[in-house]
């Protein structure tokens, strides 16, 4: 179980991002979270995936803190693919740096194999964050932190990239929040719903 | 069209810098110990067909000399500026580190800056009892400071980069993402750094030879030919100053272009 226990969080003295924030995230839980531009979802995304530290409170996992070295088992996936990879590094490579995926996994995430020995620049946007969710779903990883993941795709790609996800997650007793601007879309993926405005969480 | 124009163009330099060096490295194989030669039916004698650059007072001819010292003055460059390159990415990469050591690279790169460089070099080069191996060594330790800045910088915004944090996330150590993600990215930037430090470490080898805290006087290079120069000057032998001058001017010049255009291209 992830938990975030009264996070406060500020860029800035005087500009609260999040204050007295709690969540928790069961495995194989799909949770959703919405907000307005600038309300702090990436923020509280990041601080649950270990990218940032708290001000006030803690994410713990089982328990316990979250490790500071070796594979997380809390994965952020970021909106941009293209930031999220080594514009240097073939697809193959990239895949590599987290685990080796089967044949099959790379084919249930839509990843051609012909794809492997490309750079990044030669793949889509769509293309390109299908590697990056098969590159964070490593063994050890338990909960995702998905932060617009589709926002930038059409409609049939975002499809087959939930579908994929859903399976794999299932499988996997995987927990996921997805953040998303799109109400409709966490409607569909998430049985429960946070929105963020002014640094507070209100279930919808 | 934009983006190949610079990129010819640094081709170009490029190609013409490196002509030039085969061109000086191949002269002091071919020359042998001409540059040292005496004629004393001919000394000081001045520009001619038979001396195209004129000779010495010991009768040595000038071009001869000029190119010696400018294949001289090319090793003792390139060997400083890859030291210096070197160094300016050791302490770069240690800054990532930590804060701590970030504080205690940035409190060296200012100090070295502080103070002027040229009594810096002079003190470092007396130290180490002058000659070729002080020059490089005292140019290199020296010239680090600028560079180290750029690198920590640049290594500070890469730090921040999605993708490097989430190598970390997906259990890379420290190690894997410098070498990895960090260091092929710094490449560029140490090569046109080097190449920026070339033209200097060039002109302060030749000013600390000049002063006579450099290469030993027997030695043909630029800083001994300028030193020998302003014995001979009142007497108007005009091109014992002007060609070996004119020789490092060019080859100053030309290094500076090149780094500029790299610096665009890359």
């Amino acid at each position: 179980m992830l938990n975030a226990h009264r996070l406060s969080f500020r860029f800035s003295p005087d500009t609260p991002m999040l204050e007295d924030v709690s969540l928790t995230l069961e495995a194989g839980q799909w949770l959703g979270l919405s907000g307005d531009s600038g309300a702090g979802k990436s923020t509280l995304g990041k601080l649950l995936a270990g990218y940032l530290a708290p001000q006030a409170g803690a994410v713990t996992l089982d328990g316990a803190a979250l490790p500071k070295s070796g594979m997380q088992p809390v994965q952020w996936l970021p909106q941009s693919p293209e930031l999220a990879v080594n514009p240097r590094w073939r697809v193959g490579k990239i895949l590599r740096e987290a685990w080796t995926p089967s044949d099959a996994q790379c084919q249930a995430f839509g990843v051609q194999p012909s794809w492997l020995s490309r750079l990044p620049q030669s793949l889509s946007g769509g293309e390109l964050q299908r590697v990056c969710v098969l590159r964070a779903l490593a063994p050890e990883v338990r909960f995702l932190v998905a932060d617009e993941i589709s926002t930038m795709l059409d409609p049939i790609t975002q499809l087959e990239l939930w579908q994929a996800l859903k399976r794999e997650a299932e499988q996997r007793q995987l927990g996921v929040l997805v953040i998303s601007h799109d109400s409709a879309l966490l409607e569909r993926l998430c049985p429960k719903c946070y929105h963020l405005r002014d640094g507070q969480l209100t279930l919808i | 069209m934009r983006q190949a124009q610079p990129r010819l163009r640094a081709a170009f330099s490029l190609g013409v810098t490196t002509l030039l060096v085969v061109g000086l490295v191949a002269s002091q194989w071919l020359l042998g110990d001409f540059p040292q030669q005496m004629q004393f039916n001919a000394r000081l004698a001045p520009p001619s067909v038979d001396h195209w650059l004129g000779t010495d007072a010991l009768g040595r001819e000038l071009w001869a000399r000029t190119l010696a010292g400018l294949a001289l003055s090319f090793w003792v460059g390139c060997l400083a500026a890859l030291l210096s390159t070197l160094i300016a990415l050791s302490l770069a990469a240690l800054a990532t580190l930590s804060a701590r050591l970030d504080a205690l690279v940035s409190l060296l790169i200012d100090t070295l800056l502080s103070v002027p460089h040229l009594i810096l070099l002079m003190l470092i080069a007396f130290a180490l009892g002058g000659g070729t191996q002080a020059v490089i060594i005292a140019v290199a330790v020296t010239h680090w400071p600028s560079l180290a800045r750029v690198l920590r910088a640049e290594l500070w915004q890469l730090r921040q980069a999605p993708y490097v944090r989430i190598s970390r996330a997906l259990g890379k150590s420290r190690w894997f993402v410098l070498h990895g993600h960090l260091l092929p990215h710094l490449l560029p930037h140490c090569l046109v750094g080097a190449l920026l430090l070339f033209p200097h470490a060039i002109l302060h080898e030749a000013a600390l030879t000049f002063l006579g805290f450099g290469l030993s006087p027997s030695q043909p290079a630029i800083g001994v030919l300028l030193a020998d120069a302003t014995r001979y000057l009142s007497g108007g032998y005009w091109w014992l100053g002007v060609f070996p001058g004119l020789g490092l001017l060019l080859m100053v010049l030309g290094f500076e272009r090149l780094s500029s255009q790299l610096r665009r291209a890359l």
